[in-house]
């Protein structure tokens, strides 16, 4: 999940049902049992370690918990008081706000600046592959080493960003302190952080476009302008909806930069329903694990419909 | 006009790796320096102050890291290979079904998986241990491992496995002395992404681990900045050391990274 917490794991694209189809008459009894004999250990990892603890969650956000009921476990079974208590909560609708802000405004960024650099790489030059390797620093970065940098460069009196703008008679800005900016701050660093992932995805995509359209193109007359129009940007447009929608999914489950960098703070001014649910549930001195596990699940939702969309994509795009 | 390129990608990328730079630059700022405005811009007059203090107060954490990396990658392996040679060769029933979950687990928001692990841990007794937060943090990396073997897998030609099963090999025998070799590269890579994650993670640990008496570097440098430190060398070199593996990363798997990056995403 590092990516792109880590982020960030892709999906592989071997469509196991297809083969199968094709070889079920190969398909033996002992073959079976060979097969989930291999795949036994996964499956029961699956069950204890994804399925158990999710489950866990839905029951937190079902009951009443106190400390002491938690560790008991005999909580009384609230049925939607949690989530009432959540949409009903001050923090709601900022939450969501900036869980919308930061995502969108993100991604737009990521995606831009990602197809910028893609485009400028993709017509080799001297060194142009280890500088576009080197361009994959930020995303393979621990998450904690890119928000206390940023931290740091934010920093109101000593940060180098205020020192540069400066320059220009510009500032000083309370990056991390002002409720005004704390949101922008923890979009910037993430920005940062996504573009990799952007460059190198839409990079191979670009490379996917066979040369003889461009030559077509530009024989018709096309120049550099149009042939992006009217070539790059259609033939590029199946990798760009993978591209945003993967990012989408990241992008919503981001927690640990902006905890790291301001808590969701100054009074909750970059406050998302990541940094939300945690704090509900670890970043005060009396948990509520209820209402917490509540606003996870909300998230797992948006998360969940995006990834939904993702793969109905993807398969479209396989068959096609 | 190619060397105009090459100085226009030198400029980017210098304007993108600057936060890497100044983390370097800091690390090697005297205390005195670091509130000093404008601040230095390279580390002339610097100090190994930092690294010294890491050196003093960090090497714990470094180790926790590295044994929660190689168990996580120990248990990722163990876990992923066999499952992925299955879905890749043995055709098993509702192995697409398997591979839709595995898609839809790596969407689940850290956070959740936390809560839940918080859950089941105080009441297991595995809270604040580091085999709990080794079984915590593969869950980063099992989904990943198993789609990606399973690609690599794919790619192993049938008469290969085949020549094998003539030769009387059994599934046992032909998924150890063959798959596994030949899948040599691709466990390379994921061995490197499991680590890195684990060695990165900081939700799982700051969730699962808080009152450790073992814990990751990520709190390590955690408790560094909440404790309100205004030693940002020593931060910041703790944070360049906390980099290494992604430096070892990049280099020496620089083409499976970008890989591992595309896999799915784009169309061979």
């Amino acid at each position: 999940m590092s990516h792109l917490t880590q982020t960030a794991v892709r999906p592989a694209r071997g469509s196991a049902p297809a083969r199968g189809r094709r070889h079920r008459a190969a398909r033996t009894r002992s073959g079976q049992w060979a097969a989930w004999a291999f795949l036994a250990p996964v499956v029961l990892y699956l069950l204890m370690f994804y399925a158990y603890p999710l489950y866990r969650n839905v029951e937190l956000s079902l009951r009443k918990y106190t400390v002491r009921s938690f560790v008991q476990g005999d909580a009384p079974f609230a049925w939607f008081d949690n989530y009432a208590k959540v949409f009903g909560d001050a923090t709601f609708g900022p939450a969501l706000g900036h869980t919308v802000v930061f995502t969108l405004v993100s991604l737009v960024f990521q995606f831009g600046i990602g197809l910028a650099l893609a485009l400028f790489f993709v017509k080799h030059f001297r060194l142009s592959a280890t500088l576009r390797a080197l361009f994959l620093v930020p995303w393979l970065l621990p998450l904690i080493v890119s928000a206390s940098t940023w931290s740091w460069m934010l920093n109101s009196d000593s940060g180098v960003v205020n020192a540069a703008l400066s320059w220009f008679g510009v500032g000083p800005i309370n990056w991390l302190t002002s409720p005004d900016w704390s949101l922008w701050s923890v979009i910037i660093a993430n920005i940062w952080i996504g573009v990799p992932f952007n460059l190198v995805v839409l990079y191979s995509g670009l490379q996917a476009i066979p040369a003889a359209v461009y030559e077509a193109a530009a024989l018709d007359g096309a120049g550099a302008w149009q042939r992006f129009w009217k070539v790059t940007f259609p033939l590029l447009r199946p990798v760009s909806a993978i591209t945003i929608l993967l990012g989408l999914v990241y992008t919503l489950k981001v927690f640990d930069i902006i905890w790291i960098m301001t808590k969701g703070g100054p009074s909750g001014s970059s406050t998302t329903f990541a940094t939300w649910s945690y704090r509900l549930g670890f970043g005060n001195l009396v948990p509520s694990f209820g209402p917490g596990a509540a606003v996870g699940n909300l998230l797992i939702v948006m998360a969940l419909v995006f990834g939904l969309i993702y793969i109905r994509v993807q398969r479209r795009q396989a068959l096609a | 006009m190619r060397h105009w390129k090459t100085a226009v990608g030198l400029v980017l990328t210098g304007v993108m790796l600057f936060p890497v730079y100044w983390m370097i630059n800091v690390s090697f700022t005297r205390d005195t320096d670091m509130r000093k405005s404008p601040p230095n811009w390279f580390p002339i007059d610097g100090t190994l102050e930092g690294y010294r203090a890491v050196l003093d107060q960090q090497l714990p954490y470094l180790g926790v890291s590295l044994v929660v990396g190689l168990g996580t990658v120990a248990l990722t392996l163990l876990l992923a290979t066999p499952a992925a040679y299955s879905l890749a060769k043995l055709r098993p029933r509702g192995g697409g079904v398997l591979s839709f979950v595995l898609l839809m687990a790596q969407m689940i928001p850290g956070i959740i998986m936390a809560m839940g692990f918080y859950a089941i841990f105080l009441s297991a007794g595995v809270l604040n241990t580091v085999p709990g937060l080794i079984v915590a943090d593969s869950t980063l990396a099992v989904p990943f491992a198993v789609l990606i073997l399973t690609t690599f897998m794919s790619g192993i030609p049938e008469e290969l496995l085949q020549a094998a099963r003539t030769d009387g090999a059994g599934v046992v025998r032909t998924f150890i002395s063959i798959v596994l070799p030949v899948s040599r590269n691709s466990l390379i890579t994921v061995s490197l992404f499991a680590f890195l994650w684990a060695w990165s993670d900081f939700i799982f640990a700051s969730t699962l681990d808080q009152g450790g008496d073992h814990q990751p570097i990520t709190l390590g440098i955690y408790h560094y900045i909440g404790n309100n430190n205004q030693e940002w060398n020593a931060i910041m070199a703790t944070a360049v050391i906390a980099s290494i593996p992604a430096t070892i990363l990049l280099v020496v798997a620089q083409r499976y990274v970008a890989a591992g990056v595309t896999a799915g995403a784009v169309k061979d």
